[in-house]
Formats: C-alpha cells, sequence, structure tokens
C-alpha cells in the first residue's frame, strides 16, 4: 500500500482526489474531480462557460479551499505550506503604477529574494528587454501579457497556472503568444496547467486534455495528445491534429451544452 | 483683469454705496490697510493653523477607519449606519454643542474642520480600496504574501489616486470647517472672527478682503495636494 502511494508520488507532481467546491452563497461549481499532473508536463483544461475551470485553478494553486477532497503536491504534504505558484489571468492584471521590470520584480519582492538578472534574463526571455523602463500603459496587450509571464515565471515556481491567459489577444497575437509560451516552457522546468476556451490552442500545445463539463463541472474526458514536438503551427493542417480537435469538440458537445 | 475692470465699472456706474457693493478700488485700498497693519496676517495664520491639523488628523482617522470599512463586512454593518446618520445633521448644528464640549477654542475649532473633511476621505478610502482588481489580490495571495506586503505593494498604491482625490475635496473643505468653527466661537482670533467683526461694522470692503484671503488659503490648501499629487502618481505621465 506505502509502496503504491510513494510510486505514483515518483510520477505524479501535483494530484487531485475527489474534489468538490460549493461557494458560500451554495452555488456548486464542480463536482468530484479528480486529476494528476506529471512533472514538467503541460495539461491544458477545456470547456463550456461557467463549469467551473477557474475554480479547479484557484484549487490547485492552494488560493481556494475545496469544500472536499484533497489537492496534495509531490513536495509537500496536502497545503500545508504550499510552494508560492505561477499564475497568469486573462486580464494580464500588471500594477500600473510599477514599470514592467518592477512588475516582474513583485514576486522577489514578496520573497525577499535580490536577483536582477533573473528579471533581465526573462525580460529577454520573453523579448522584451527593450521595454524595462516602460509602465503597462505604454504596452500593446500582447506585450503587457508576456510581462504578466515573466512575473509569473520570476521566482522559479514550479506550478504555471494560466486562466485564458491569451483570451483577450487578437487571434494573430494568440498563436504567436502560444509558441512563444511553449518556447519558454521548454527553457524552464516548470509544470503548466491552462485553462481556454480555444480546442486548437488547447491540442496544440498540451501533452493532455482535459474536458470539463456540466453543471456542476466534472471531468468528463482525458485527451492524450501524442503529437511529435516541437509543434510547428503548419502541424494544425494534419489529420491526426484535426481527428484530436473533433474528438475534444465532440466530447464537449455530447454534454448536452 | 477683464471681471475686475467690469466691477469697478458696475459700482461706479450702478453708484452702489461702499458698505453694500465696495468696488475693486476700495477693497484694495482695505487691503492694504489691513496688510500693513499686520491683521490680515495674523489673522489667517490662526486660521491656517487650524486647517491644516483639521486636515491631517480628519486624514489620519479617516484612513484606517476606511481600510476597517472596506476590508471588514462585520465593521462595514456596524458602523455604517451611524456614519451615514451622522451626515444627516449638518456640521453647523453640531458645531455649538462642540464648543460647549470641547473648552479649548482652538480644539473646538480644529475639530469642526476635522468633521467636515472626514467623510469625504472616509468614502475616497474605501472606494479606493474597492477598486483594487480581485485578480491582483490571488496574485499576491499566491506568492504567499503577508498582510502587510498586500497594504503596502497593493493596495496602498493601488488606493492612491482615488484617495488623492479625496484629499483635494477634503483640502478645501478643511477651510469651510475651520470658518464655522471660527463663527460659532468667534473669540478674537481667525479670519472668521475678522468677516463677523467686518459685517458689525458695516465695513463691506474688509469682508470682501476676508473672503478673498479665505479663497487664496483654500486654493493653496488644494495646490498643495495636488503638488503631492504630481508626485505620488508620477507614473501616470507616462505615455
Ligand atoms: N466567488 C464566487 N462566489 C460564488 N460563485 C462563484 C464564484 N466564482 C464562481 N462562481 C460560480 O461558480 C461557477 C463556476 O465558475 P468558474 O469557475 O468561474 O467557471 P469558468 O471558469 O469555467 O467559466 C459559476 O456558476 C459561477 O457563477
Ligand atoms: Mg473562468
Amino acid at each position: 500500500m506505502t509502496s503504491l502511494a510513494t510510486q505514483t508520488r515518483d510520477t505524479t507532481f501535483l494530484c487531485a482526489e475527489g474534489v468538490s467546491h460549493v461557494y458560500p452563497d451554495g452555488v456548486q461549481a464542480i463536482a468530484d474531480v479528480s486529476l494528476s499532473l506529471a512533472p514538467g508536463s503541460f495539461t491544458a483544461l477545456v470547456g463550456p462557460s461557467g463549469v467551473g475551470k477557474s475554480t479547479l485553478l484557484r484549487i490547485l494553486g492552494g488560493l481556494l479551499k475545496p469544500s472536499s477532497g484533497a489537492v496534495s503536491l509531490r513536495s509537500s504534504p496536502p497545503h500545508l505550506s504550499p510552494d508560492p505558484v505561477g499564475i497568469v489571468f486573462q486580464r494580464d492584471n500588471l500594477m500600473p503604477w510599477r514599470t514592467a521590470y518592477d512588475n516582474v520584480c513583485l514576486p522577489l519582492e514578496v520573497q525577499g529574494v535580490r536577483a536582477p538578472e533573473r528579471v533581465q534574463s526573462l525580460l529577454e526571455l520573453v523579448g522584451l528587454d527593450g521595454f524595462a523602463h516602460s509602465y503597462p500603459s505604454q504596452l500593446s496587450g500582447g506585450m503587457a501579457q508576456r510581462v504578466a509571464l515573466a512575473r509569473a515565471l520570476v521566482h522559479r515556481p514550479e506550478l504555471l497556472l494560466l486562466d485564458e491567459p491569451f483570451g483577450a489577444l487578437d487571434a494573430l497575437t494568440r498563436e504567436r503568444m502560444g509558441q512563444e509560451l511553449m518556447r519558454i516552457w521548454h527553457a524552464m522546468p516548470v509544470t503548466v496547467f491552462m485553462v481556454t476556451h480555444s480546442i486548437t490552442e488547447a491540442v496544440r500545445l498540451a501533452d493532455e486534455v482535459l474536458v470539463m463539463t456540466g453543471y456542476p463541472g466534472r471531468i468528463t474526458e482525458h485527451v492524450v495528445v501524442n503529437l511529435p514536438r516541437p509543434r510547428e503551427l503548419s502541424l494544425e493542417a494534419t489529420t491526426a491534429f484535426q481527428k484530436l480537435v473533433m474528438d475534444i469538440r465532440a466530447a464537449i458537445e455530447e454534454a448536452g451544452v | 483683469m477683464l471681471l475686475l475692470a467690469l466691477w469697478q465699472v458696475l459700482t461706479v456706474v450702478g453708484g452702489y454705496d461702499r458698505f453694500i457693493l465696495p468696488g475693486p478700488l476700495d477693497v484694495w485700498e482695505q487691503f492694504s490697510i489691513v496688510a500693513t497693519d499686520g491683521r490680515l496676517l495674523r489673522h489667517s495664520l490662526v486660521t491656517i493653523s487650524e486647517v491644516i491639523p483639521g486636515l491631517l488628523i480628519g486624514f489620519l482617522v479617516a484612513t484606517p477607519l476606511g481600510y476597517l470599512l472596506a476590508r471588514s463586512p462585520l465593521a462595514e454593518r456596524l458602523l455604517s449606519p451611524y456614519l451615514i446618520a451622522s451626515q444627516a445633521i449638518p456640521v453647523i448644528a453640531i458645531a455649538p454643542l462642540l464648543t460647549i464640549w470641547v473648552r479649548s477654542t482652538y480644539w473646538s475649532r480644529v475639530l469642526v474642520a476635522v468633521l467636515v473633511v472626514f467623510f469625504p476621505i472616509l468614502i475616497n478610502v474605501i472606494a479606493g480600496l474597492r477598486s483594487v482588481p480581485s485578480e491582483l489580490y490571488e496574485l499576491m495571495q499566491s506568492l504567499r504574501a503577508t498582510r502587510w506586503q498586500i497594504f503596502r505593494q497593493l493596495e496602498a498604491p493601488a488606493a492612491m489616486p482615488i484617495l488623492l482625490a479625496g484629499l483635494k475635496v477634503g483640502a478645501t473643505l478643511s477651510v469651510i470647517g475651520a470658518l464655522v468653527g471660527e463663527f460659532v466661537q468667534p473669540k478674537s482670533q481667525g479670519l472668521g472672527f475678522l468677516l463677523v467683526t467686518a459685517r458689525y461694522q458695516f465695513k463691506t470692503d474688509l469682508v470682501f478682503v476676508v473672503l478673498l484671503t479665505l479663497s487664496a488659503i483654500a486654493l493653496s490648501m488644494y495646490g498643495l495636494v495636488a503638488l503631492a499629487e504630481r508626485w505620488l502618481l508620477r507614473w501616470k505621465r507616462a505615455t
């Protein structure tokens, strides 16, 4: 029994078991969700609006205590003192009174760490080293979201949570950001959990796509994406890619939404 | 200038008596008198010495209370009915009571100024804190920030623009507050006292001098806060 538990721990970075959540106003957002994320993997969660995707993401990040069930991270006991996570929302949520550089610094300041070289190299990684001293109001939507991504990674979290991170961007910028995210993920040892509305985006980026449907939301489908990496944009034209997209769309529509 | 000329013409053409509508030249003359004999400065300094502590104390009381009300639903439920009810009573009506309760002439005037500036600042502190996006709170939480860090790095700077707007309103109101305090307690000092005396003596030109001085003080107070704002919100000027 013990050995089995240890074994799963080695191949699992994060594990959620039977997680349900009811908000104080009585709305049940999610019901009996179980999932596990392999270390360094990229998982996407798709599903219609209001099924509870953001709720699940908040629970995984330790921002919300589930009403029942448990979430455990490899290194620490369940939510005893969870490590800081990286998080990016749909809106960039940069602090308008800080420059791009100072926004990226925030997590380090909170932790009392001084590491200017880390901030600099992350700004370079997202291609914004020339904009270090610009204020958010001076950046385009795509640039601001890249600063937010750098901010989410600067303190070297093991878990990166993305809640529809490119949802507010135009289609072209969105595609480019997806490619950037791939590049960054390859460059850093981080486990990614991303909520997205776009099925093609999910298939293009993720190792595994989870489908959430119903009210309250449940995970009704796990789709493993066995497409080779690095994935170019031309991959979308292949039948393997399109079949995966259709399967996932069917899984969502089957639920009657 | 045009306005001044118009004013002068009006008084001359209309032939009004000096104590009904004095012309700018009369006012200027009176100004020279009280400015040179030191009366204007003395009374102004008294009023200013009430205005500044009034604004500061009002700010120092309203800010933590606003923070408490914005962050604690319980405090909000317990206190806000009283606060709102208290606003239904005009300060001018409570002011005489205050002079009975607070024996010191000076502090009773300061207290009236405090009461006048308190509410607009309180409202703006609450509005400022409510304007902080919940996702930024979650971001700080995801970094396991302490309460103090959340205050220092998120709430204080995020609420600052709206707080400063409230402080600007408070700055001008503080002059009105001190003046009301001086009206109910017109003991030998302050621009309010000068105003009351001038009216009794039918020195309407002196009344004008006092009114202009009061607006100059109010404008300077406003300007002082605006200056602080310029510096504190310098990030807003980046384009
Ligand atoms: N803070 C909250 N309080 C009460 N109900 C909430 C709260 N946040 C979300 N909900 C409700 O929970 C359900 C799931 O919301 P959410 O997780 O945001 O869905 P999604 O991200 O998939 O759109 C919705 O019905 C929503 O109205
Ligand atoms: Mg959502």
